[in-house]
């Protein structure tokens, strides 16, 4: 039971650096793969129904962590003190600023939310790379499981590493997902974009995770054969990724990175477990058993988690199935008038086939083009 | 100061910030997926403008619940470790399931809301922002019974090797007594909060140009008319629910009376600033002089009437401060069991006065818009204007009420505030993050209020623009 939460846990922050690993890489890359206001609209619309519902999985992994783990989410949180405290301002700071950029059409008032999409994506992704990097190498902890050696302490090689990996991850990750969901410039420079910070980013991922398994010694053989596995899944499926991107097979290459993301993540669970907070000064860190809820706290869990876990997949599987068309610079040109006005909604109900004529439409022009 | 002092503030701070948002967010979702089904069910197209209207402003403020909820769910583990170890066993289950069942219900279909409007047939876009109700109101449940089990701990035990309480029963959790007041009463809050915002921006609009419309000239007429109903309407809506939940509240809050006064009788105590226990016992409306109960210059009392809001009888017994603080010193030891009586006994008749005069506005406003009519009084106008800040600062009064009124207390009866701290940060990085807070907070709260008056300023919108030919996503127009 106690391993089975450590493998969910694990499984929320999968989801969650998948999920809103593209939406970072979209907010890091909007004013790079956004040269005017239209094609910023575009980007921003690509995520904009659904980095809301994204943003929960990392509420839910926190929630899971507290509920299953209690010392574990109390050692963690209080050790990465200030790192979280940056995450905390730019989550804020960002989700504002989606929400709150096309409620007005000065530009001024846009640039400055523009900003804050890119400090809002960039910090986070550092913020939470130096975390896990920094959470899979060890700290010092006292008996009692809390780390004392102040903000300073965290900045360690393997973090700063970690922050710049799933930087670089995400902007790939999100730069596929762009060249997936949009045409036209975007699209292209999106695509030449990935194959730009994939290479690098897949070196650094690799040789980063290997030098963290090293690091520890004294691991059983299965373990150790385990982790190399996933480290050689992170390599093939990151370098798939590269290659079909460079195919013009977009969904696989934004698949690929994904695949890549979960196994990256994987790898560093696989590395703690039995430990959740590894030491550097103790024999032993805080382990899964140490960490636990009772018994019947986690039966608790399991019983929602396998009654609502499957209904939010279905759901969540559903939005995205509702906004799969690809958004092009003419579709989101509506977006210029003032908000408020939005189109006759009353006219909405036949428009379906309308749209498709559209999108057809759209897609000739682009042809001719 | 330490970091203890400056833990409390920065949960005090950014807690009832949050909370500004919150009520308002609840509320309206309910309202505005009113306003749809009206709308779906007459095909009125005052009700689709006046569902876009209010629609907007309860996405401006959404935005900001949810940022900041998050800091809410980081901040125990950041802050108060040594709480979160002790009460993860029973506190983390609704966390959890809160952010399982309820934020992806609410964050998803919010998105499918906003984007939706063409890209789904209109009863299941109506569906969604029935879920993103459904969904706030199963949020305040669970957190409720989260927040519930401090105030009264149910359902666990003690494990002394762990040195930690343990869930031994999530159903006693679930159904606490404190849980089955606290939510209608939370929920009642959320609505008069929601209907006073709706009523004070339609009336506004209504009495901003008093008089009827101007005589037909031109194709002006038929189009301020028709905003004038819509506004009627919406006001209407608000003052209504308003009025209700005013209602609701003065009845939940008196069962939350009744149940505070058998499991925190030095809530209650503390409430009233009563000293010496009395039978019966007299409600101050108002005290001048010393509260420590030593001078009393003034007070304007109800006889009875605390005897009643605490036991349902108007000779009921109600404990005193200094009898509890002794019956509290003989069961867990020596010290101070007593909250900070200024402001609990203050932060109680705020909480009800503000209550009481939204609802007393609302009532007016119901009087002027009797049979068709239309208000016209400056004062009314006037009045409207602070309305949406009353049940604002009602609510916020309330929970420090509650949550001061708890104090030494953390988990009542087993865990000391002071003892929850985290004891691994230090008072430079509590400080650091609380400034930080603060200033954030503040600069986001000039932005938010001014995008929220620019909007409801901004009035109904325009239903007679045609779609345009070449739209793709005219969603895109609304949200982004």
């Amino acid at each position: 039971m106690i391993t089975t939460w450590f493998v969910l846990i694990a499984g929320l922050w999968t989801g969650y650096f998948i999920l809103e690993g593209f939406d970072f890489g979209v907010g890091v890359l909007l004013p790079v793969l956004g040269r005017d206001e239209r094609e910023r609209q575009v980007l921003l619309t690509t995520i904009g129904p659904v980095w809301d519902g994204n943003e929960v999985w990392v509420i839910t992994a926190a929630g899971a962590t507290f509920a299953a783990f209690p010392d574990w989410y109390a050692g963690l949180f209080s050790a990465f003190y200030l790192p979280l405290l940056a995450i905390l301002v730019a989550l804020i700071l960002r989700g504002l600023a989606l929400e709150y950029r096309g409620k007005r059409p000065d530009p001024p008032w846009r640039r400055r939310w523009d900003r804050a999409i890119v400090a809002g994506s960039l910090v986070p992704a550092l913020g939470w790379g130096l975390v896990f990097a920094d959470l899979a190498h060890g700290l010092p902890l006292s008996t009692g499981h809390e780390y004392r050696a102040g903000p300073l302490g965290l900045l360690t090689l393997a973090g700063i590493l970690g922050g710049l990996a799933l930087l670089g991850l995400c902007a790939t990750h999100g730069a596929l997902f762009l060249a997936l969901k949009t045409t036209g410039a975007p699209r292209v420079r999106a695509a030449a974009l990935a194959a730009r910070v994939g290479w690098p980013t897949t070196g650094l991922t690799v040789a980063l995770l290997v030098a963290l398994v090293d690091a520890r010694s004294g691991r059983a053989a299965v373990a150790t054969v385990v982790l190399a596995v996933l480290v050689v899944v992170v390599a093939l499926a990151l370098t798939g990724a590269l290659l079909a991107n460079r195919a013009g097979r977009e969904g696989w290459a934004f698949a690929g990175t994904a695949l890549g993301i979960a196994a990256t993540v994987a790898t560093v669970f696989a590395a703690l477990y039995p430990e959740v907070l590894p030491a550097t000064n103790l024999p032993v860190g805080l382990t899964v058993s140490g960490a636990a809820a009772s018994p019947y706290a986690l039966k608790i869990m399991s019983w929602a988690a396998a009654l609502f876990a499957p209904l939010v997949l279905l759901y969540q599987g559903w939005t995205y199935w509702v906004f799969r068309r690809r958004i092009g610079v003419s579709g989101a040109r509506l977006a210029e008038r003032p908000s408020g006005t939005p189109g006759a909604a009353g006219t909405l109900g036949g428009s379906a086939q309308l749209a498709e004529l559209r999108e057809l439409r759209l897609h000739l022009r682009e042809l001719a083009a | 100061m330490p970091a203890l002092d400056l833990a409390r503030w920065q949960f005090a701070v950014t807690t009832v910030y949050h909370f500004l948002f919150v009520p308002l967010t609840i509320g309206l979702a309910f309202l505005v997926a009113g306003m749809q089904t009206a709308w779906v069910r007459t095909g009125a197209a005052r009700w689709l403008r006046l569902t876009r209207f209010y629609g907007k402003l309860f996405l401006i403020n959404i935005a900001m619940g949810v940022v900041t909820g998050i800091v809410q769910e980081f901040q125990f583990g950041m802050n108060w470790s040594a709480y979160s170890r002790f009460v993860g066993d029973v506190f983390g289950a609704p966390l959890a399931i809160e952010a399982l069942l309820a934020f992806f219900l609410e964050s998803t279909f919010i998105g499918l809301w906003i984007f939706g409007w063409d890209r789904l047939p209109r009863r299941v876009h109506l569906a969604t922002i029935w879920l993103v109700a459904i969904g706030t109101a199963l949020s305040t449940y669970v957190i409720l019974a989260a927040n519930s089990w401090m105030q009264h701990p149910v359902g666990y035990r003690y494990n002394p090797a762990r040195g930690r309480a343990e869930l031994t029963d999530f159903w006693a959790v679930l159904t606490n007594k404190v849980t089955l007041v606290a939510f209608p009463h939370t929920l009642a809050g959320c609505f008069l909060t929601a209907g006073a915002l709706v009523l004070a921006v339609a009336l506004w609009h209504l009495l901003r140009r008093p008089g009827p419309a101007l005589p037909a000239a031109g194709g002006g007429l038929p189009a301020v008319a028709d905003d004038r109903l819509a506004y009627r309407a919406a006001a209407r809506l608000g003052a209504w629910t308003t009025v209700l939940s005013g209602v609701a509240l003065a009845v939940t809050g008196d069962l939350s009376g009744k149940v505070m006064t058998e499991v925190q009788p030095m809530k209650m105590a503390a409430a009233e600033a009563l000293y010496h226990t009395a039978q019966p016992a007299s409600f101050s409306v108002f005290t001048i002089g010393s509260l420590d109960g030593s001078r009393e210059l003034y007070a304007l009392t109800v006889p009875r009437l605390l005897s009643f809001l605490g036991t349902g009888d108007l000779g009921g017994r109600v404990q005193g401060i200094d009898d509890l603080q002794a019956q509290y010193a003989a069961t867990y030891g020596p010290g101070s069991y007593t909250p900070a009586i200024p402001v609990t006994y203050w932060s109680f008749r705020l909480m009800i006065t503000l209550g009481i005069l939204a609802g007393l506005i609302a009532l007016w406003a119901l009087w002027g818009l009797r049979g068709g009519r239309t208000p016209s009084s400056r004062w009314l106008l006037r009045t409207a204007l602070v309305l949406p800040v009353l049940p604002l600062a009602g609510n916020g009064v309330g929970w420090v009420f509650t949550e001061m009124g708890r104090q030494p207390w953390l988990v009542f009866g087993q865990l000391r505030t002071a003892a929850g701290v985290s004891p691994g940060v230090s008072a430079a990085s509590v400080l650091t993050s609380f400034v930080v807070f603060t200033l954030l907070y503040g600069a986001l709260a000039v932005v938010e209020a001014r995008l929220l008056l620019r909007s409801a300023r901004a009035g109904l919108p325009d239903e007679s623009t045609p779609d345009d030919p070449a739209a793709d996503e005219p969603a895109a127009a609304f949200a982004y």
